[in-house]
C-alpha cells in the first residue's frame, strides 16, 4: 500500500521538479535550432540526444512538462472549479428541476467522445495550448459534478447536516461548511486520476497538432515529430513517450496510494 | 514426409506464379486528394497528378524532360510575323464517351478558358489569343494580338487540356477526355480509378489499369510502401526515409527536380513588410541550408531568385541574400524595428512548410522578429492565404513551370506590385528572339532578388520511391504529373 504511494509521488515529483527547474535553467535554449547536430544518439552534452532540428530532447522534456503539468492543471482545475458547486447544488436540491438540467447537462457532455469534442473545438477556436485547456477543462465538468453530487446525498441524510438544518442553516452555507469539507478527499483523489488523463488528453492533441504550437515544445508533438525517424532514430521517441508513461503511470499510482489512505471505508477494511 | 512435400509444391506453385506474366495493374500513392477533376478551372496540382496526361491532353504536351512535344495537335504552321499559329490536329481522336475530338472543340476550350466568367487558375496563360477559328474539322487558327514565344509551352499546362462541349457540365465528377487512359471511379478520401483507353488514338497504355491512392500522413506512406500495397509513390513526403527504401532492393529511388520554387512568401501589401528593408533584413536572417538539411534532409538547390537552376537563363542570385544575421538586425533597426516585430507564419501541411517554418521562426528569432506559427490545412491555407491574403508569411512551393510572370500580377497573393517589373513582363511575352528572351529573364530574376520580394530558398526535389520493377517512371517533375502512358512491369 505504501509502496504505490511512495513510487507514485517519486514519479510526479521528478516531474514537477523538472518543469519546476525549466523556469530557471534548462541545458540548451529550446527554441534555438542547430541543424548540424540534428538526430544525435544520447551523448554526455546531450543525454537523451538530439532531435531533428538539433535540439536537446533533455530540455525539451523539462519544458514540455511544464507546458503538459501547466494544461493538465488548468483543465482539472476548471473541471472543479466547475463542476464541484455544480455537484453541490444538485444535491443540495434532489429531484429539483435544477438537479434534473444540471446532471442532465452533464449527462450530455458525457455522452460525447471526449477527445473527439476536443478536436473539433480546436479545430474550431484555432490551435493553442489555450483551447487544449477549455477542450479538456470542459469535460472534466461532469465526472466532478457527478462524483460531489453522489457523495453530498449521502451526506444529506446524516444527523449533523439534520442538526445545521434545525439550527437555520441555509443549503448553500450547508454544502460550504458541512459537505464539502467530507467530500475532499474524493476530490483529491479524482483529481491525480483526472490530472493524469489530462496530461495524456494534451498529448494526444498536440500529436494530432491541435496542443502547443511551435516552439512551446510539447510531448505529444515531440513524437509526431519522431514517428517517421523511429526506425533509425529511436531515441527521438523513446524519451518523451517514456516521460508521458512515467508521468501517467506515477500520477495513477499516487492516486491510488492517496486513495487508500484517505477513504475511510477503505482504510477500515485493510485494517 | 508430407510437409516437406507441401512445401515443395508450395515453393513450384510459388515460382509459377512469378513466372507468370508480368503485372498489368499499378498502385500510385499520392499526398493530396484532388478537390474535384477539372483541371482546367483549379489551382490544385493534384488534379493534374492524377489527370495529367493520362485522362487528358492538350494541343501540346510536356515530355519527361520538360520539352514541348506534339499532342493532340500532330503539327503547326507559324506565320512570318509570329501572329497566327495554324495547328493540324490528330486524325481519328475520340473522347471517352465516343464522341469524335475536332476543331470545334478546341475552339470551345480555349474560348472557355478565355472567358470572362472563366474558372481557369491559369488565365494568363491565354492572354494574347484574340481569336480561335475553326478552318475545318481538323485545322484550327490561333490568332495572336502580339508575338508569344511561349504560346506552344502554355498550351502544354494542364489547364489547358482540351475539352468537349458534351461533357463539361459533368467534368468535376466525371472527366472526360482523349487520353491513353479514362476515369473509371472515384471513392472519395480513397482512391481514384482509371481504366486503359482501348480506344486510345496513340500507342496504348501498357497498363490496363492504375489505381491511385491519397495517403497523407507520411508515417502511413512509409508503412504503405514497405507493405508493398502501393507500387509507386510520387512526390514521397518523408525525405528521412529514402535512405531505407535506398537500401532495399525491392524498391527504387528516383530523385528529380520539379519546377517548384519553395519560397518564404512574403505578403508585400502588410506592414511593416512592405518596407523593401524589413524583407531584405529577412532575407538576410534566413540560412538556407538549415532549412534544406533541416526540412528536407539535404534534398534541394538553394535558390536566390524565383527561376529553377535546371533553366538555361538562371542567374545564382543566392549571394544577394546570403545568410548574415548582424546585417539582417542591423536593417531592422534602420527600418525602425530595432526591437522586432510580430507576425504571422502560416503553413500549408506538406513537411518542407511545417519543418522549414519551425526552422525559419527559429532563425527569424534570432535576429527579433517574432513569427507566430499556425499550421493550416490547404483548403483553410487557399482560403485564408491564397485568396483572403490573410497573412504575414508562409511556406509554399510553386511548382508550376516558368512561373515567373506571376511577380507581375499585383493582385496575386503576395501583392508585389512593381510597374519596373511588369514591363519587363510585358516586354518579354512579346518577345521572340532567344537572345533577347535571355536578356529579360536575367533582368526579371534580379528585379525580384534586389526587392526581396520573397524569402527565396530552395528547389524543390521530388523523390518518388517505386517498386524496383516498374519502368517508365518520369524522373522529373516538369510539371505536376504521373505519367503514366509508358510505364509498364518488368518481367
Amino acid at each position: 500500500m505504501r509502496a504505490t504511494l511512495i513510487l507514485g509521488f517519486l514519479l510526479t515529483g521528478v516531474f514537477a521538479l523538472a518543469a519546476l527547474v525549466s523556469f530557471l535553467w534548462v541545458p540548451f535554449d529550446v527554441a534555438a535550432v542547430d541543424i548540424a547536430n540534428k538526430i544525435k544518439p544520447p551523448t554526455w552534452i546531450h543525454p537523451l540526444g538530439t532531435d531533428h532540428f538539433g535540439r536537446d530532447i533533455l530540455s525539451m522534456i523539462m519544458v514540455g512538462a511544464r507546458t503538459s503539468i501547466a494544461v493538465a492543471l488548468v483543465a482539472v482545475g476548471i473541471g472543479m472549479g466547475l463542476g464541484v458547486p455544480l455537484g453541490l447544488a444538485a444535491a443540495a436540491h434532489k429531484g429539483s428541476l435544477l438537479d434534473e438540467l444540471i446532471m442532465r447537462g452533464n449527462d450530455l457532455i458525457f455522452a460525447f467522445p471526449s477527445l473527439l469534442i476536443a478536436i473539433m473545438i480546436t479545430a474550431v477556436f484555432g490551435a493553442s495550448a489555450l483551447n487544449a485547456i477549455i477542450a479538456i477543462g470542459i469535460f472534466n465538468i461532469p465526472v466532478f459534478a457527478r462524483l460531489v453530487r453522489g457523495a453530498a446525498l449521502s451526506l444529506w441524510t446524516r444527523d449533523y447536516v439534520l442538526a445545521a438544518r434545525v439550527a437555520g442553516k441555509g443549503p448553500v452555507r450547508i454544502s460550504w461548511e458541512h459537505i464539502l469539507p467530507n467530500v475532499t478527499n474524493l476530490l483529491i483523489v479524482q483529481g491525480t486520476i483526472q490530472f493524469s488523463l489530462g496530461i495524456l488528453a494534451e498529448a494526444a492533441l498536440s500529436y494530432v497538432g491541435l496542443g502547443a504550437q511551435p516552439p512551446v515544445p510539447s510531448w505529444g508533438r515531440m513524437l509526431a515529430d519522431s514517428q517517421t525517424m523511429i526506425s533509425f532514430a529511436p531515441h527521438m521517441a523513446l524519451f518523451p513517450g517514456l516521460a508521458i508513461l512515467l508521468t501517467v503511470l506515477g500520477l495513477n499510482l499516487l492516486g491510488d496510494g492517496l486513495r487508500d489512505r484517505l477513504d475511510p471505508r477503505l482504510r477500515r477494511q485493510t485494517r | 514426409m508430407t510437409v516437406i512435400r507441401n512445401v515443395a509444391l508450395g515453393c513450384v506453385l510459388g515460382m509459377l506464379a512469378a513466372m507468370a506474366s508480368a503485372k498489368t495493374d499499378i498502385v500510385v500513392g499520392q499526398q493530396l486528394e484532388p478537390p474535384h477533376l477539372d483541371p482546367t478551372s483549379a489551382a490544385a496540382g493534384a488534379i493534374d497528378q492524377v489527370l495529367y496526361s493520362n485522362v487528358f491532353e492538350g494541343l501540346t504536351r510536356f515530355g519527361p524532360d520538360g520539352s514541348v512535344n506534339p499532342g493532340l495537335a500532330q503539327s503547326w504552321d507559324i506565320s512570318e510575323d509570329g501572329l497566327t499559329y495554324m495547328f493540324s490536329l490528330q486524325p481519328g481522336v475520340t473522347f471517352h464517351d465516343g464522341t469524335p475530338m475536332d476543331a470545334a472543340d478546341v475552339k470551345f476550350t480555349l474560348d472557355r478558358a478565355r472567358d470572362e466568367t472563366s474558372q481557369n487558375a491559369q488565365k494568363a496563360l491565354f492572354e494574347g489569343i484574340e481569336a480561335v477559328e475553326v478552318i475545318d474539322d481538323l485545322t484550327v487558327k490561333i490568332t495572336l494580338t502580339a508575338p508569344n514565344g511561349n504560346l506552344l509551352f502554355n498550351l502544354a499546362w494542364g489547364d489547358a487540356v482540351i475539352v468537349a462541349p458534351e461533357s463539361i457540365g459533368e467534368i468535376k465528377q466525371m472527366p472526360v477526355g482523349t487520353g491513353a487512359f479514362k476515369f473509371e471511379d472515384w471513392v472519395q478520401g480513397d482512391h481514384i480509378t482509371l481504366l486503359r483507353n482501348p480506344d486510345y488514338w496513340g500507342s496504348p497504355a501498357k497498363l490496363d489499369k492504375a489505381t491511385f491512392k491519397f495517403i497523407d500522413d507520411p508515417t502511413a506512406a512509409f508503412a504503405a510502401m514497405m507493405a508493398e500495397d502501393v507500387d509507386v509513390f510520387g512526390g514521397y513526403p518523408a525525405p528521412e526515409n529514402l535512405p531505407q527504401f535506398e537500401a532495399d532492393p525491392r524498391f527504387q529511388v528516383l530523385v528529380g527536380s520539379t519546377e517548384g520554387e519553395t519560397i518564404l512568401s512574403i505578403n508585400n501589401q502588410m506592414e511593416p513588410l512592405g518596407d523593401v528593408k524589413v524583407r531584405e533584413a529577412i532575407a538576410h536572417a534566413i540560412d538556407r541550408q538549415a532549412v534544406i538539411d533541416g526540412a528536407m534532409f539535404g534534398l534541394g538547390t538553394p535558390i536566390g531568385t524565383h527561376f529553377a537552376p535546371h533553366h538555361p537563363d538562371y542567374v545564382d542570385l543566392t549571394g544577394l541574400s546570403s545568410y548574415d544575421p548582424d546585417r539582417a538586425r542591423a536593417l531592422l533597426a534602420e527600418a525602425g524595428f530595432a526591437d522586432g516585430f510580430t507576425t504571422t507564419l502560416k503553413l500549408p501541411p506538406p513537411s518542407y512548410a511545417r519543418r522549414g517554418g519551425e526552422i525559419i521562426q527559429a532563425q527569424l528569432r534570432e535576429v527579433g522578429i517574432t513569427a507566430e506559427i499556425s499550421n493550416l490545412e490547404w483548403s483553410q491555407w487557399l482560403e485564408e492565404v491564397f485568396k483572403g491574403k490573410n497573412f504575414g508569411l508562409t511556406i509554399v512551393s510553386h511548382t508550376e513551370p516558368f512561373d515567373i510572370g506571376i511577380y507581375a500580377r499585383p493582385d496575386y497573393y503576395f501583392q508585389y506590385d512593381n510597374p519596373a517589373f511588369q514591363a519587363l513582363n510585358t516586354a518579354l511575352t512579346a518577345e521572340a528572339d532567344p537572345a533577347m528572351r535571355s536578356d529579360l529573364l536575367v533582368q526579371m530574376q534580379r528585379t525580384i532578388a534586389e526587392d526581396f520580394v520573397n524569402g527565396f530558398l530552395f528547389q524543390l526535389a521530388t523523390p518518388t520511391v517505386a517498386n524496383a520493377k516498374v519502368r517508365g517512371l518520369w524522373k522529373d517533375a516538369p510539371t505536376q504529373a504521373t505519367d503514366l502512358t509508358g510505364v509498364y512491369w518488368e518481367d
